[in-house]
């Protein structure tokens, strides 16, 4: 509307000179466009990508935080040296077994919470606020109120356990067993939140209109969640799985403040490993090579989640 | 079979009653075992909920209760119900819990003010205007949002240490200025903006950068507000880099300090748990404010720490 009588006058004021070679006025939002790219793409670039390249190239040099510069060449030793060590193993195990504890509890409880939730009307808000407040938390905040809860003796854990009659309970984050099985319990409290809006979000896209023909047609509330919710779903439920499984295999905070990868190295994952290396021993070289190995499972994982996707694609055209 | 005759049951049920009883009787009992259905809903919901809220009433009692009675264990706190403020005056007169909070506070702000500018941009730039290289330009944000950035912390430190900046609140607040995804929400979002006015405002003459700053921003400020707020969260709760790159304890952010605690508060466990809180506080208050900017956020970016 007000285009149109703004449109005959700019027909002069327009430079001529973008008027008549279109090639010039092309160059020139070519390089207005870069200009506002510019900012973004020199932060991209310093600390994402040179970061991601100078990995690579530091784990094949006896890279040091002693010495400046990237040291001697070391061809593949670093890595030879990780996957010889049986600290590494310990740590990708216990990386992939912490992985394997919380994303099943963190995907099913959140989709029953979220679920459920959907369905009452009245006091939607409580629940939101009750399961997703502690995702906002920082993990230190929440390592001292676990810390503190699973302390030996006088924490509330034992305590509890002491009214079931268990008066001498072991200690959660004390005995090797149990450590992992305490970290893992903390952090599904404390990051359920997410994976609860995630599909709280993708429930409120499925029209309601689905749920009341189902009604009409004489179906329960079990059969809707069932032939309705559940497949729905999917496509949220396969997002949530991926962002989870990335998010628990990428695991630093809660063992470095719960535990610090004790007793022993019992609970030790592979980004303690990574910055032991490199800020205790000074390795970056050593450091690094354990990093690529973790950024090759982790984007391994991101990859897999893209096959099944494309196959699946494939398989629901030719159907 | 039944279907037509009952979709008109949610305006009225009387008319059917009249014409079809049998259909009528199987809906009050789907509609009874739904009660039930819903009845367990709600218990299993409750039950939760509590289960989720006790930790942190735990650590909220355990804080008002004094350090001699907290130190002897659960039960002794919860047959002391004399409350007191103790741990929170001792840590606001400590000192260094203010240091925290400023720590955290200028790297949040300075870090959210810098990338949102510099992401919006980027993402206008995307969204707006065809130029060479634009596909290149996709690429690179696409495969920055595979880049699993807390495995970068090594060659990040060797770097921040040649740049000198180990030790500032640079170290802090640069690093965690690219957020691509921030760049591919706005994207998203710009897409779905109607052209009409940028149009009409490039034949009146305006240039890119006017229509950025007019147009566009002020259409984008829901976004824009709950991208800053959860990246606000997001560096606010960051561990990983600060505790690395800033080592001097003045400049400590909040969950840096929260995590020296435990080592110098020993065994005064209400003083270990009013940090806690408070550390936790700005965020609890921040959410109450913005919770459907945060959720919203939180939802249509994915972030995950």
């Amino acid at each position: 509307m007000s285009a149109a009588p703004a449109a005959p006058a700019p027909a002069a004021a327009i430079d001529p000179s973008t008027k008549t070679t279109p090639a010039r006025g092309a160059r020139r939002m070519t390089r207005t466009a870069w200009g506002f790219l510019g900012p973004f793409a020199v932060f991209y670039v310093l600390f994402l990508i040179w970061p991601v390249i100078y990995m690579f190239i530091s784990s094949l040099f006896n890279t040091t935080l002693v010495h400046r510069g990237l040291g001697s060449f070391a061809g593949l030793a670093n890595y030879r040296e990780m996957l010889g060590k049986n600290e590494f193993w310990v740590s990708m195990w216990n990386t992939i077994y912490f992985t394997l504890l919380t994303v099943p509890p963190l995907v099913f409880i959140a989709f029953v919470l979220a679920v459920l939730a959907n369905r009452v009307q009245r006091g939607q808000w409580f629940f939101r606020l009750a399961f997703f407040l502690p995702f906002i938390l920082p993990s230190a905040a929440i390592a001292l109120i676990w810390n503190y809860i699973f302390t030996p003796a006088t924490g509330l854990w034992p305590t509890i356990q002491g009214w079931f009659g268990d008066t001498n309970p072991q200690s959660v984050l004390g005995t090797p067993d149990l450590a992992m099985v305490g970290i893992a319990l903390t952090t599904v409290w404390w990051t359920i939140g997410f994976n609860f809006v995630l599909f709280l979000a993708g429930l409120q896209e499925i029209p309601r209109e689905i749920y009341e023909a189902a009604a009409v047609d004489g179906a329960s509330a079990w059969q809707q969640i069932k032939s309705i919710t559940v497949p729905l779903l999917g496509p949220t439920t396969g997002l949530v799985v991926l962002l989870q499984i990335i998010a628990s295999l990428k695991i630093f905070d809660q063992v470095y403040l719960m535990t610090g990868g004790g007793p022993g190295i019992s609970t030790e994952v592979v980004l303690q490993l990574v910055t032991n290396t490199a800020f205790t021993d000074y390795r970056v070289g050593a450091a690094s090579a354990a990093s690529v190995l973790l950024f090759i499972v982790i984007l391994l994982v991101t990859l897999v989640r893209e096959i099944i996707e494309r196959a699946s694609a494939k398989s629901k055209r030719e159907n | 079979m039944s279907a037509t005759t009952n979709s008109s049951s949610g305006r009225g049920g009387v008319g059917i009653s009249a014409t079809a009883p049998p259909p009528r009787r199987v809906t009050t009992t789907i509609r009874s075992s739904n009660r039930i259905f819903d009845g367990v809903s709600w218990v299993v919901l409750v039950v939760a909920a509590i289960a989720w809220l006790l930790p942190s009433l735990w650590a909220l009692k355990t804080s008002f209760t004094s350090n001699g009675t907290s130190a002897v264990g659960a039960q002794a706190i919860l047959n002391d119900w004399a409350l007191t403020f103790d741990s929170y005056l001792t840590l606001i007169k400590g000192g260094d819990l203010w240091n925290w909070y400023l720590a955290s506070a200028v790297t949040g702000v300075l870090t959210v003010v810098i990338s949102m500018f510099v992401c919006s941009l980027a993402a206008f730039a995307l969204s707006r205007m065809n130029f060479r290289g634009k596909k290149w330009a996709m690429g690179a944000i696409l495969v920055g949002i595979m880049i699993p950035s807390q495995v970068l912390i090594v060659p990040l430190f060797a770097e921040l240490n040649q740049m000198g900046m180990l030790g500032t609140y640079w170290a802090v607040i640069l690093p965690q200025v690219p957020q691509v995804i921030a760049v591919f929400v706005f994207k998203r979002f710009f897409d779905g903006l109607p052209r009409d006015y940028e149009e009409a405002a490039l034949i009146d003459g305006a240039s890119w950068w006017r229509i950025y700053t007019s147009v566009i921003v002020p259409m984008a400020r829901p976004v824009i507000a709950a991208m800053s707020i959860v990246t606000f969260v997001w560096v606010w709760n960051n561990l990983l880099l600060p505790l690395f790159v800033l080592s001097n304890p003045k400049l400590m952010t909040i969950p840096v300090g929260l995590a020296t605690v435990q080592g110098s508060f020993g065994q005064r466990v209400s003083d270990i748990q009013a940090s806690s809180i408070l550390g936790a506080l700005p965020l609890v208050v921040l959410f109450l404010i913005f919770q459907r900017q945060v959720i919203e956020g939180v939802a249509g970016s994915g972030i995950k720490g």
